[in-house]
């Protein structure tokens, strides 16, 4: 009697712990949106095209991924400056200036802060002649353009074997409309 | 399987002498040959010219056979940046992150918090699509205020003779080739692309942009 009675009290506790693992489960399994939790530490970041890569010191490479643009001028303009004027002959006397009428100083000064500058009235190109710096589009000659900045010298003309690498143009068509990237090799 | 490609990424970089790095492809130890390694930026007017498009492209060099097995990281947030009163910093975020073949927006919105450190905002303006598979149609989509969307892979459209600049560098050369050769022809990236509506940013002048990859701590 006593055996029976602890039997269905067991039973009937094992009973309800199943109902509510069950009724726990249902809970879980109802439909819920993606977990976007969590913070997010940046570790990598890019405005203009290359600057990292030419301007940069190797050891500071990464230190430069994780400054804030407002921070990166007083960091890196310096160095910046140092590495300009050890790349490019064309900056080798204190006078010299770009095409852009900027001394190694102003032309460092304006690429250490890395962003990409965009007008949002016209025209947005790195350099077409005319427009400087308006934004970049996806058939702009970034390289040829930093090339004819950093080696050209006061009129475009100076180190010529070194101011255009001579790849004037994506090896795909883009497209007119969204979402303008040529289709994948 | 990821290793492996990133192993043989590696070694090709090796055998052809190069330590490919471009226009930011690979540009720094930490971010290098990982998920969060951002290649190339781009802003510009949409085709419509009341919109600006912007461009983050991640994870580059792939060759054909390495992009049918690429997929974006949902460990990796990608943050759109706008400065709108020329100190920069950003008032403007747009957030991007991959969930369960989604890439899913998130703004633009004035963040909370600015710097190195992001949440995403699920109550910002929203936008979603799905991630085009490799060899499939590009699949885009628009959200209720006009803003388009694109996640997936794409033909890599930065262009240059990096492999001669390199031997510049390393003082084996004199000078570029003419014509050059384009060192990252044939080869794709995983790219984003969200084209919103100016209006939503501002109204005229220059903003200043740029694009961040953050990793979930």
């Amino acid at each position: 009697m006593k055996y029976t009675y602890l039997k269905y009290l067991t039973f009937l506790f094992s009973l309800t712990f199943i109902l509510v693992s069950c009724n726990n489960n249902k809970d879980e399994d109802l439909p819920t949106g993606p977990d976007f939790s969590g913070t997010f530490a940046q570790k990598d970041q890019m405005g203009r095209p290359a600057v990292n890569t030419v301007f940069v010191s190797a050891a500071s490479k990464d230190e430069f991924n994780v400054t804030v643009p407002s921070a990166q001028s007083a960091r890196f303009q310096s160095m910046f400056q140092t590495n300009l004027m050890a790349l490019s002959p064309a900056f080798a006397n204190a006078d010299d200036t770009n095409a852009l009428g900027q001394n190694a100083a102003a032309f460092t000064g304006l690429l250490a802060t890395d962003v990409l500058n965009v007008s949002l009235d016209g025209k947005t190109t790195f350099f077409d002649g005319t427009n400087v710096l308006t934004g970049r589009a996806l058939a702009d000659d970034v390289i040829t353009v930093e090339l004819l900045l950093i080696f050209g010298g006061e009129d475009f003309t100076e180190n010529p074997t070194l101011s255009n690498d001579n790849v004037d143009a994506n090896d795909k068509e883009f497209l007119t409309s969204f979402p303008y990237l040529a289709t994948p090799w | 399987m990821k290793k492996n490609r990133i192993l043989l990424t590696t070694i090709f970089a090796a055998v052809i002498g190069l330590v490919l790095v471009a226009a930011d492809h690979i540009d720094a130890p930490d971010a290098q040959g990982t998920t969060a390694d951002i290649t190339d930026f781009y802003a510009f007017q949409g085709e419509d010219t009341n919109n600006l498009v912007f461009v983050a492209n991640v994870q580059g060099l792939l060759s054909p056979s390495a992009t049918a097995e690429t997929s974006f990281d949902e460990n990796v947030l990608v943050e759109f940046n706008i400065d709108t009163n020329q100190d920069n910093t950003e008032d403007f975020v747009i957030q991007a992150i991959p969930r369960d073949g989604v890439m899913y927006f998130f703004g633009p919105f004035t963040p909370s918090v600015t710097g190195l450190n992001s949440t995403i905002n699920e109550n910002a303006t929203a936008g979603e699509v799905a991630i085009t598979a490799y060899n499939s149609t590009a699949v885009t989509s628009t959200n209720a205020v006009g803003m388009k969307f694109f996640a997936g892979p794409r033909d890599d459209p930065f262009f240059m003779d990096f492999a001669r600049y390199g031997e510049i560098i390393a003082g084996n050369a004199p000078g570029f080739n003419s014509p050059g050769s384009d060192t990252f022809a044939g080869t794709n990236v995983m790219s984003i692309v969200v084209e919103v509506p100016k209006s939503m940013i501002g109204s005229s002048g220059t903003i200043n942009t740029w694009v961040e990859a953050k990793a979930k701590q």
